[in-house]
């Protein structure tokens, strides 16, 4: 599931190695990581537990879905959380609540409130690709501003109650099951096999790795970059509005903070699954094993009995070591291409 | 090669060419292997105390390869060097350094928007008690290093408003400025005006009488010969001969570097032109200008003829060429193609409109961590499948493009960083060749080039223009411009200084109007 599909060149193995490591690096870590807790916890390799992990990356999951595509092309997009929950706060807006929420609703059927949901998230995603591509605000900066204006957009909608009612649809996706499974589990695998065909089969996904690869370049081919940009942008926002709708019904309550851990864990995923921060390598694929790696480490630390503020600085040392092998596996992959 | 008898003579007023005199470097046997195959085979080569030596040959002929490891950056290599007799080995651009070896790159490495001075002093400012720089001293040592090369620059002054040449002699200032006794020069006249290379060459003389060592690496044979008192010619990563310059001539170089009976020499000195204003125009520039370097440029490109624009460094022909391709937006005048006036808002709107761009530099255009065939395909996607890849087709169209220009080696799904410069070119080139333009703009096609590459590029581009593409040809080099163009115009400071349509022209006369 990588983009990588160069054939080994003759220089052998050792140069074949050097370029999948991005790849080879995050399996290994979490088979790593899957031997070591089985044998740590007795209950932590089973089906339950393993459906347990799933559910709870499949919220991160789709987030990381929008984000793979951003930092495909080298860019980065910090406002995902925040606008995960504005938009799951604004869904809550559109229905009705009970009367000790203390909201001012306007509750809409479920069908309207879903699409007009979606709007905003569109909405959103807009006002970043416009601000990234037709006035050249770094995205770092502009996704940080486009965080804020969204934790202040959550902040006016729920003035500090917490909604509980959505759309009976959404609560279903969210906190439902079919024979068992988790339906956002089934919604997560979806995106993520759009978003693989997507970038593998398709010429807007070649684009995005080729802007990624060499901006000037594709620029020069005559690919528009700032569309490209843009696009990838809006995809990011739109996934996070997904995620954010499925996400307070997961939770089962909408309120202000409600993501917090949301963009460290989806970007976390994202990298330590082997993308290239640089842009133009890695992938769904590799996004999959990430989230995977770092919803077993949760998983497996809180099953250990570990201590619960320690938990927080191993994630941290899993992440810069992550860092570390992506900055490396940039410079081999520089120096023998 | 036997020394002739004028060599000799020169040998005796120079005595540093006699027999027995120990050389300042040495390198033997010398072989190096990138993944088996050997870039450099067992090469002798050794430099003098106090001689200007004239490194040339073909891309890939192996001389990138050798003063890589004379300035440390490749490490690892077969055989031995020796620095005034004792080996050395060295891991890193230090420890060359350390040890007198010092690379002005082609590529200039000085930071803009820093002052000269502290160019002069990158990353080893004179400091007082607690670590303060000490501007008074660094700027008046400055002055002194620069004037030494008798240069009379403004050590205060920003970096970035000096010329490129100057900008050249000052990063030079600092190779020596750091001890060093040999100095390699990539390609230290691709960028310069004539009288630019004349302060160059006076200032190298200057070193060489200072009893320093200077590795002259360039393409263009006439600095070479001017410049160097010995040359060395490199063919297919071995060294053909080593010569003093006194006995060469540029046919005996030339046909030393390409092995096989001499060319023209007179190819790209002077022209006839055949612009002919009775064909249709394809694209038109009235009165454009981008707000600085570029005013009032009119310019008609027309259906099967290829137009030449020539212009030093610096002159607005880059930015005329980016323009007309839709990367710089337009501030005044206005582009009309087919009779109506068009505006480009991207490079994809340029390209959808049927316009086809090659800039100056590979890195520019191509995706060295790609496979050829996805750097041939990227122009053409949307002409394969709207939606959806055929990587089949990419390929298969890869696969002619390649036959068709003689890309080496014949494979689609290699990384393009693995071919060799000229063939990066030709690959830029094919991205554009599947289907045919309206209008193909190439900024310096054949730059850095070899001369069996610049021929098939050369081809190329003419059977481009009779097939009724409108080429258009930018660059500094006049004879590449008299090689290719059916009409010239020549720029200056931004604006059109001269336009030559019919005739006989000379290099001299391009030179004499930029």
């Amino acid at each position: 599931m990588t983009a990588t599909d160069a054939p080994p060149a003759k220089g052998g193995l050792k140069r074949f190695l050097a370029e999948q490591m991005r790849n080879i690096a995050p399996v290994f870590t979490l088979i790593a990581l899957v031997v070591f807790f089985s044998t740590q916890s007795p209950v932590f390799f089973s089906v339950a537990n393993g459906l347990n992990i799933l559910a709870n990356a499949s919220i991160t999951g789709i987030i990381a879905v929008g984000l793979t595509f951003v930092i495909l092309t080298a860019e980065i997009d910090l406002s995902v959380a925040a606008i995960a929950n504005a938009i799951g706060i604004t869904m809550a807006f559109f229905t009705a609540q009970p009367d000790y929420v203390n909201i001012a609703t306007i509750p809409l059927p479920g069908f309207i409130a879903i699409l007009l949901t979606i709007a905003a998230a569109l909405g959103l995603g807009s006002i970043t690709a416009f601000g990234v591509t037709r006035i050249g605000i770094p995205s770092f900066i502009m996704t940080l501003a486009m965080m804020q204006i969204a934790n202040g957009v959550s902040a006016l909608l729920v003035r500090g109650q917490i909604a509980y009612i959505f759309p009976e649809f959404i609560t279903t996706l969210g906190a439902g099951t079919i024979y068992g499974l988790r339906w956002s589990i089934i919604v997560c695998v979806l995106f993520f096999i759009v978003a693989h065909l997507v970038l593998t089969y398709t010429r807007f996904g070649r684009y995005v790795y080729m802007v990624g690869g060499n901006r000037e370049a594709a620029e020069y081919s005559g690919v528009n970059v700032r569309l490209i940009i843009a696009s990838v942008m809006v995809i990011s926002a739109v996934c996070s509005g997904v995620a954010g709708m499925l996400g307070v019904a997961y939770f089962g309550s909408a309120q202000q903070n409600g993501f917090d851990d949301f963009l460290l864990t989806a970007i976390a995923a994202v990298v330590v699954g082997g993308t290239s921060l640089f842009g133009g390598r890695g992938g769904i694929g590799n996004t999959i094993i990430g989230l995977l790696v770092l919803g077993v480490l949760n998983n497996g630390l809180d099953l250990i009995n570990i201590d619960s503020f320690l938990k927080i600085l191993i994630r941290g040392l899993i992440l810069l070591i992550a860092l570390v092998i992506n900055v490396y596996a940039q410079k081999l992959k520089e120096s023998s291409g | 090669m036997q020394q002739t008898g004028d060599t000799l003579s020169r040998g005796a007023k120079a005595p540093l060419f006699q027999e027995g005199v120990k050389p300042l470097l040495e390198m033997k046997r010398v072989t190096k292997r990138f993944g088996g195959i050997a870039a450099l085979l067992d090469v002798d080569f050794s430099i003098l105390a106090g001689e200007i030596h004239g490194l040339v040959g073909e891309n890939g002929a192996g001389k990138s390869t050798l003063m890589k490891i004379i300035a440390g950056v490749h490490a690892g290599f077969e055989g031995e060097m020796l620095v005034s007799g004792a080996p050395v080995h060295f891991r890193s651009a230090g420890d060359a350094l350390a040890a007198g070896i010092g690379m002005v790159h082609q590529e200039l490495s000085v930071v803009p928007d820093l002052s000269v001075a502290e160019n002069v002093f990158l990353g080893s400012q004179p400091l007082r008690m607690g670590g303060v720089v000490d501007w008074a001293r660094m700027n008046r040592q400055a002055k002194a290093q620069i004037a030494s090369l008798g240069l009379d620059i403004d050590p205060a002054s920003r970096m970035g408003s000096l010329p490129v040449g100057l900008q050249q002699l000052v990063e030079l200032s600092r190779v020596l400025f750091s001890g060093a006794r040999i100095i390699i020069l990539d390609e230290p006249t691709s960028a310069l005006s004539p009288p630019e290379v004349e302060r160059l060459f006076t200032v190298l003389r200057r070193l060489r009488g200072e009893g320093r060592s200077i590795i002259f690496i360039s393409h263009f044979l006439d600095d070479v010969l001017e410049i160097s008192d010995r040359v060395t010619v490199f063919r297919n990563g071995a060294k053909v001969i080593t010569e003093a310059t006194a006995g060469l001539t540029k046919d005996a170089v030339i046909s030393h570097m390409i092995g096989r009976g001499s060319v023209d020499m007179h190819m790209g000195e002077s022209a006839e032109l055949s612009g002919d204003d009775s064909r249709k125009i394809v694209m038109e520039a009235q009165a454009v200008g981008d707000g600085h370097a570029l005013r009032d440029v009119t310019l008609s490109l027309r259906q099967g003829e290829i137009t030449g624009v020539y212009g030093f460094m610096g002159c607005g022909q880059i930015e005329l060429s980016r323009a007309l391709f839709g990367k710089v937006a337009l501030k005044s005048g206005s582009l009309i193609m087919d009779g109506k006036r068009v505006r480009f808002h991207s490079t994809a709107q340029a390209r959808a409109a049927g316009i086809a761009y090659v800039p100056e530099s590979r890195r520019m255009m191509l995706f060295r961590t790609e496979p050829v065939y996805k750097n041939v395909s990227i122009s053409i996607l949307d002409r394969i499948g709207r939606l959806f890849l055929k990587p089949n087709a990419e390929r298969s169209i890869t696969e002619a493009h390649i036959k068709d220009l003689d890309i080496r080696p014949q494979k689609t799904d290699i990384l393009l960083g693995n071919l060799s410069g000229g063939n990066q070119q030709k690959v830029a080139l094919a991205k554009w060749l599947t289907h045919l333009p309206k209008v193909l703009i190439l900024s310096e096609p054949t730059r850095g080039m070899d001369v069996g590459a610049k021929e098939d590029v050369i081809r190329i581009l003419k059977s481009l223009r009779d097939r009724g593409v409108a080429v258009l040809v930018l660059s500094t080099e006049p004879e590449t411009i008299l090689t290719l163009a059916d009409r010239v115009t020549v720029m200056k400071r931004g604006s059109v200084a001269r336009e030559f349509t019919l005739g006989h022209i000379e290099k001299a006369d391009l030179l004499a109007a930029a």
